[in-house]
């Protein structure tokens, strides 16, 4: 967290020597608190104080990276509570877990679909992170077997699950160099864990199920050399997981609590009697502060709400997702094929050319300058009424790629018929349904050129 | 290293406000539910007090919906084409209250009359003794016409009428305060918006006590993150003392999730999105977590399962049932 002017003041030598360019000390503070000096124009700043406004720089939650590549995720450095206070930076990495005392055909059916697993939402491919896997055994060879066959079926980063730091170095020399993380240093192995990730420079999980326990555990780590953590406080109940990862969020932003401002990793499927359960508590925990979030199931149907949900909450609120104005061809369409008009906004343009798309019959569709706003938000704003429509169809030319003059107007604004039709002189101007659901029906049975 | 657990000063809470009537209150309910009351964030019970669980609500319609998820078609049955059988079958599957939506009464349905739609109310009340949230049709002359009959036909029972809007709230609020009811205040996402309501109905004479706040619900993945950062708002405005925010939230999850397609439609959809019954209800139980982390007070379900589901999370949210 930054220091305020004041704070830096406290750190400065105080003579009011001038030499930095400023006329005080104080006024020096008040412009490297704003950002508008270096420290290094103070020729007198002590060691101390150096080092004590370099740690006030570092973020209050360490930006911690698993795995390479296209594949890699980072979690932490996050800046607020509230989404709308900013936004949340760094979404949740979502792995399967798997354990090395599955059979190697269900293991290799469950990662094959897991991590193949896609969804398309507005025009983003969503999916799971990455794979944890537990020696489950206690065997440091079963590990390291199950450990490079799940590497053989995807490069996506791991999370690898031992008590024993000699099954983590087993399965490290098998696992690909693909960074992943290590779970987890407790009080009775940290030494040789912390070792361990010191040696291969990864990532270290630290788990303790009491935090004072677990910011004594951290600093340990930290004094042997390995600063990339993760946290695991141990609560797995939808309630005390709640309450614990508020503690820790508002510990790292609030108090600027140091030795707990780290990402968390959780474990709903620890604390649920099914699926659904399990999928609720990761929901929560996508709202509340996780920062990697380990499932034991893998269902499309609840991985799709979640991925949906994940998208959603760290959508930076200032900026809605976004589509350029223009004019799409949805399909292949000619001169005969209809002519619709919706809003920029993200969610509205994919839902309708999806649905454009399903319908088999080819159109073009015109994308308004709506700001990012909806159908009927952007209408209620002013932002897409019979001017902007009008005005939408001139400047992108829509005339010169049809035959007909007719245009479609979304069915939410058939209030806007009248003026559209005097504003677009010569065309006929249709409505079409509310919901783009219905447009399939609409475009095959009720269009005509 | 001793952690000290970091707790707001929350100045302020929510109002506690009460549905329904007993008769010794001049109405016929068999048990009232009141919600409000917090002083802290959703469930930190160690900061603050919740003293009224969140609750969910079924929602019943008076006419059959033909239009809605084949899904909730098959889970309720013969019950969808019967208000009060409807309704007892949602209190059954844990609903804590009934949301009876007339929308039989608009006039591009059914066009039933108010008179038609005031029994509808009867008989419902008759047939439960939980609390009842009454919605008109969502047409502002119809809204009207039919609270204004359903207001008087169930004068004392303490109902919430909704909805009102900043273009249609003083009939309906007019209504309320002859007979004794609460209304739901419905403003657009929007924190000021949300309070400007609130004093235009509290200036009609009707206190706090007997309102509710409906910020308008997205559902997952249609809005959701829009309605969850505008209840955190008005939430923590609350607690710091804004008089106007501080007012338990109602939100109609069952009914902007199960208009999406994914709980709509089980087929020609991409095989990513999973089983259709699985998906569909975990799209609104999710859309309820989410909505309960932000702060709702009273949840509006469709499916039965999803009320079981929420009723549960409810109460291990609340601590009251061990996992
Ligand atoms: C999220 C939301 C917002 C967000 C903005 C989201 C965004 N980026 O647009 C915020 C909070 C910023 C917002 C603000 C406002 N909102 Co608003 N908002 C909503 C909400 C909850 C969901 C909108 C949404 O995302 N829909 C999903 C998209 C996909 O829907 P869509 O674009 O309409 O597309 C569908 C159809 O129209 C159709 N379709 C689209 N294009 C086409 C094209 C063709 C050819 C066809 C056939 C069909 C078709 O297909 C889509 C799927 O079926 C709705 C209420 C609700 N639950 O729906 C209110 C709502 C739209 N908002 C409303 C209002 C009034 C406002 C404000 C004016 C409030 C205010 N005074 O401040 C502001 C305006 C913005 C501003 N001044 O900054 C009202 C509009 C009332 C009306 N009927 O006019 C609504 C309906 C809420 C209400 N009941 O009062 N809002
Ligand atoms: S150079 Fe350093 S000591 Fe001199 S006035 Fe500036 S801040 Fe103060």
């Amino acid at each position: 967290m930054a220091l305020s002017g004041l704070e830096i003041y406290k750190l400065l030598p105080k003579t009011n020597c001038k030499e930095c360019g400023f006329p005080t000390c104080l006024a020096f503070a008040m412009k490297l608190a704003a950002k508008q000096a270096e420290l290094s124009a103070c020729p007198y700043v002590s060691e101390e104080a150096r080092q004590a406004l370099a740690a006030a720089a570092a973020p209050p939650i360490r930006l911690v990276t698993v795995g390479t590549d296209k594949h890699k995720v980072e979690v932490g450095n996050e800046t607020v509570l509230f989404r709308h206070e900013k936004t949340f930076y760094h979404e949740p990495g979502i792995f399967l877990r798997v354990r090395d005392t599955q059979e190697p055909a269900a293991i290799e059916a469950l990662v094959r679909e897991a991590m193949g697993y896609a969804v398309e939402r507005v025009g983003l491919t969503l999916g799971l992170n990455g794979v944890a896997i537990e020696n489950v055994s206690g065997d440091a060879q079963t590990f390291a077997r199950t450990v490079q066959q799940v590497r053989a079926l995807t490069e996506k980063p791991f999370i690898l699950m031992a008590n024993d730091p000699a099954a983590l170095k087993a399965a490290l020399a098998v696992e690909g160099g693909k960074r992943p993380l290590l779970y987890a240093a407790t009080s009775a192995n940290w030494q040789a864990m912390a070792a361990l990730a010191k040696e291969a420079g990864l990532p270290l999980a630290v788990r303790d199920g009491d935090l004072s326990a677990l910011a004594d555990l951290t600093e340990k780590i930290k004094a042997a050399g390995v600063e990339d953590l993760v946290l695991d406080p141990g609560t797995r109940d939808i309630l005390e997981s709640l309450h614990t990862l508020t503690t820790l969020r508002r510990l790292a932003l609030k108090k600027n609590f140091r030795p707990l401002g780290y990402p968390i990793i959780t474990f709903p499927g620890e604390g649920a009697e099914d699926p659904l359960e399990e999928a609720v508590i990761a929901a929560e925990h996508v709202a509340k502060y996780a920062g990697l979030i380990v499932l034991d199931h893998f269902s499309p149907a609840l991985v799709y709400p979640l991925l949906t949900l994940r998208l959603n909450i760290y959508t930076d609120p200032q900026k809605p997702i976004q589509v350029s104005p223009g004019l799409y061809e949805i399909g292949s369409p000619g001169p005969e094929s209809p002519l619709m008009i919706t809003t920029n906004f993200s969610l509205t343009y994919f839902t309708v050319a999806g649905e454009i798309e399903g319908s088999g019959v080819p159109g073009w569709l015109l994308i308004a300058d709506s700001e990012g706003m909806s159908v009927l938000t952007a209408w209620a704003a002013g932002k897409f009424d019979a001017e902007k429509i009008a005005k939408t169809v001139k400047q992108f030319d829509a005339a010169s790629k049809i035959s007909h003059r007719k245009l479609i107007l979304p069915g939410y604004v058939s209030s806007l018929l009248g003026e559209v039709e005097d504003e677009l002189q010569g065309w006929e101007i249709l409505v079409g349904p509310r919901e783009a659901v219905d447009l399939p029906n609409y475009l095959k049975n009720v269009w005509r050129p | 290293m001793p952690v000290e657990i970091p707790k707001e000063n929350w100045t302020s809470q929510v109002l506690e406000v009460t549905l329904g009537a007993t008769p010794a209150q001049g109405g016929t309910r068999g048990r009232t539910v009141t919600v409000g009351g917090e002083s802290t964030l959703p469930f930190l019970h160690y900061e603050g007090k919740m003293p009224h669980r969140p609750v969910v609500a079924v929602e019943v319609l008076d006419r059959y919906p033909e239009d809605w998820s084949p899904l909730l078609l098959e889970a309720w049955g013969e019950a969808a084409h019967d208000p009060v059988a409807w309704a007892i079958q949602g209190i059954a599957a844990g609903a804590d209250l009934v949301c009876l939506r007339l929308e039989g009464a608009h006039p591009d349905r059914d066009g039933r009359s108010p008179a038609e739609a005031a029994e509808t109310v009867r008989a419902v009340l008759k047939g439960v003794e939980v609390p009842l949230i009454v919605l008109g049709p969502g047409q502002p002359e119809a809204d009207n016409e039919v609270l204004v009959a359903v207001a008087e036909a169930a004068s004392g029972e303490r109902l919430a009428l909704g909805l009102c809007e900043d273009k249609n709230y003083r009939t309906i609020v007019a209504a309320a305060l002859a007979h004794q009811h609460l209304v739901i205040a419905s403003s657009p996402i929007d924190v000021n918006l949300a309070k400007q309501l609130n004093i235009l109905i509290s200036d009609m004479g009707l206190p706090l006590e007997r309102i509710l706040i409906d910020p308008t619900t997205g559902a997952l993945g249609y809005g959701l993150e829009y309605t969850y950062s505008v209840m955190e708002r008005l939430r923590i405005a609350a607690l710091t003392g804004d008089r106007l925010t501080q007012l338990p939230f109602f939100c109609t999850a069952g009914l902007e999730s199960w208009r999406q397609k994914e709980s709509k439609v089980g087929e020609g959809v991409p095989a990513s999105w999973g089983d259709f019954r699985e998906r569909a209800i975990a799209w609104e139980v999710m859309t309820a977590t989410a909505l309960l982390m932000a702060g709702a007070d009273i949840l509006v379900l469709r499916h039965p399962e999803s009320i079981r589901r929420v009723v549960r999370i409810i109460d291990r949210l609340m601590g009251t049932k061990e996992a």
